[in-house]
């Protein structure tokens, strides 16, 4: 009697929303926002006919583990990886060579920028969040979600969050805040999805079977508390009409940026770091079959990064309007986060202590402690860059693009790969991988692509900072922009190159992934051991 | 005194020390309070202990 009075009141929502929208799609003032409405209006038909068939039951009895959900954000991971990574190659093709600029505006670099950047953090890196937070809290709290309705509503109203972004950037729509580009309605929706992730989440926790918290839900929960705050205060704003997509910020000036570098910087901390640290104090253990090297200095880890990350945004705004003790402020506690960072680092590390020869024979290892060691030579470069003296040179250049990149290639993506490598034979109850050759493979062009990547954007970026700075001796400066653009040309072929490179080691996990499921096993011979967890069922 | 200049000097003086003293309670607990030794070693071990949920060994030896 309750499940039927539940499912009438969802059926009513369902049904109300979709008319909701339909209305609002047909007294749109503009395109994008009509078509945004018809596509939640079709979501929200689709969801209703699940409800109504009986098709949107959970596969399992709530307070059970819910497989198919990890299952579903494994396969999203691997597949917004490889599309987030392909339009990044395009991207850089763009830059390198302006004819692959095809059929403008809808394809131009202006508007495939934000597709990719939003493709590979948001997409990419949000939906490996949240499917490793929902495993690992489950596993380490020994309890099942509060809810895996509540669990699929994040899954599924985060991915309808990515397909209103990218089909709003292709067609032109945008707030121009970095990072934060969705129009104000996506924003809103996102909202909604957060609050009831950070409910299941804690919830929980709440109701956890193990007495302590283990350290990656500490990083796991401080992201997701982090970035609705971040998320909420940066997007305020007031729409230009209920039913337009334009929007105006509610801060102006040198206000509105100090805004957005907060936002921008700790969306760096707190989603690209905090959450991927959850990551790596869980799965490196379990992959190395080892408890992490020193609890406490996890501890220490935690609350250095917390105190000190939340300060360190306004380095992005050096030498501009910002009052000049707020940019001093934002490089001294930038440098002060060497030293959390690296203690992560050095954890994550030594946690092999006494099984370093699982380097040699675990490819999965070797790439999860490549993301470890590019997380601190990214967090050594970060700090660096921040500096007044060294900003006047880098900020601005290719520089920059390349510390991102060894940060988001080598620490983001590898931990993830590592991750998405741990999970997919314990989720579908494979003995092992498809082909732990093929990580090695993987391993290899994910690598030398980043090397290319990162080094061709040092060389690329130096020169640019330097051609811009130079004088001769009547105090004239000597090249224009575009001989700057002209010097560059090499390297941005190099970091295209690199960019294939990384997204071809995307392509072979992404069939390392799927023959894996579909219950493959490539006979390879010599001595690779079983993945870990999975030794008692062989 | 505007906002901004009230704001400003409360967070360089008392908001900076109170920070301060609030994290170095806490590291000093985490390194120092008896038996968190233990304790963390205790914590540590959370992961080792967690054998793959019913669901999936079900599938496994299906």
């Amino acid at each position: 009697m309750r499940d039927q009075m539940n499912n009438a009141v969802k059926l009513f929502a369902l049904g109300a929303a979709a008319v909701l929208a339909a209305v609002a799609a047909g007294r749109g003032h503009d395109e994008l926002y009509s078509f945004h409405m018809i596509v939640f209006a079709a979501a929200a038909i689709i969801m209703f006919i699940r409800y109504l068939t009986g098709a949107a039951k959970p596969a399992v009895p709530e307070g059970e583990f819910d497989a198919s959900l990890i299952k579903a954000g494994v396969v999203m991971t691997t597949i917004w990886g490889v599309v987030g990574f392909l339009v990044g190659v395009i991207v850089a093709l763009q830059l390198a060579f302006p004819e692959f600029n095809p059929i403008p505006p809808w394809t131009g670099f202006g508007r495939l920028r934000p597709l990719h950047t939003s493709a590979v953090i948001f997409a990419f890196g949000g939906t490996a969040l949240i499917t490793t937070s929902f495993y690992v809290v489950q596993r380490t709290c020994r309890a099942a979600l509060i809810s895996n309705e509540a669990g699929w509503f994040v899954f599924l109203g985060y991915q309808l969050v990515i397909l209103l972004a990218a089909t709003g950037y292709v067609l032109g729509g945008t707030q121009g805040r970095e990072y934060a580009e969705p129009v104000w309605y996506v924003d809103l929706w996102l909202t909604i999805v957060w609050v009831v992730y950070l409910l299941v989440f804690m919830g929980t926790i709440m109701k956890r079977k193990e007495p302590h918290i283990y350290v990656a839900n500490w990083f796991y929960l401080a992201f997701i508390i982090t970035i609705a705050m971040l998320h909420v205060v940066n997007n305020l704003a007031v729409p230009a009409s209920i039913f337009s997509s334009e929007s105006y910020s509610l801060f102006a000036g040198v206000q509105d940026a100090l805004t957005q570098w907060w936002y921008g910087h700790n969306a760096v901390g707190f989603f690209l770091t905090a959450g991927f640290l959850g990551m790596m104090y869980y799965f490196i253990p379990k992959q190395a079959e080892r408890p992490v090297y020193s609890y406490r200095l996890s501890i220490v880890h935690f609350w250095s990064l917390i105190f000190l990350y939340i300060w360190a945004g306004p380095h992005h705004l050096h030498y501009t309007a910002l009052p000049d003790w707020a940019q001093t402020l934002g490089m001294v506690f930038s440098v002060m986060l060497w030293m959390p960072s690296w203690g992560g680092m050095i954890n994550g590390l030594m946690t092999l202590s006494g099984a370093w020869d699982k380097l040699r024979t675990d490819p999965i290892i070797r790439m999860m402690v490549a993301a470890v060691a590019f997380y601190g030579m990214s967090t050594f470069e970060g700090p660096l860059m921040s500096i007044k003296a060294v900003n006047s040179l880098s900020h601005y250049t290719d520089w920059t693009i390349g510390h991102v990149h060894s940060g988001a290639l080598g620490w983001v993506g590898m931990i993830t790969f590592g991750a998405v490598y741990y999970l997919t034979p314990i989720l579908w109850g494979r003995s092992r991988l498809y082909s732990l050759k093929l990580v090695n493979t993987h391993f290899w062009l994910a690598t030398l692509g980043i090397v290319l990547y990162a080094a061709s954007m040092w060389v690329s970026g130096i020169m640019q900072g330097l051609m811009w700075r130079e004088t001769n001796e009547l105090g004239f400066l000597v090249n224009s922009f575009a001989e700057t653009v002209d010097a560059m040309h090499p390297f941005y072929i190099i970091r295209a190159l690199g960019g294939v490179l990384y997204l071809a080691g995307g392509i072979v996990m992404a069939f390392n992934v799927f023959q894996t499921i579909r219950g493959r096993l490539r006979e390879e011979g010599g001595s690779a051991p079983a993945p870990a967890g999975t030794v008692a069922a062989e | 005194m505007t906002t901004y200049d009230a704001m400003r000097q409360f967070a360089d003086s008392w908001g900076l020390l109170g920070m301060t003293i609030f994290f170095l309670i806490v590291v000093a607990r985490v390194l120092f309070r008896p038996g968190a030794r233990e304790e963390a070693q205790d914590a540590a071990n959370i992961v080792m202990r967690d054998d793959p949920p019913d669901v999936f060994r079900d599938e496994r030896e299906g």
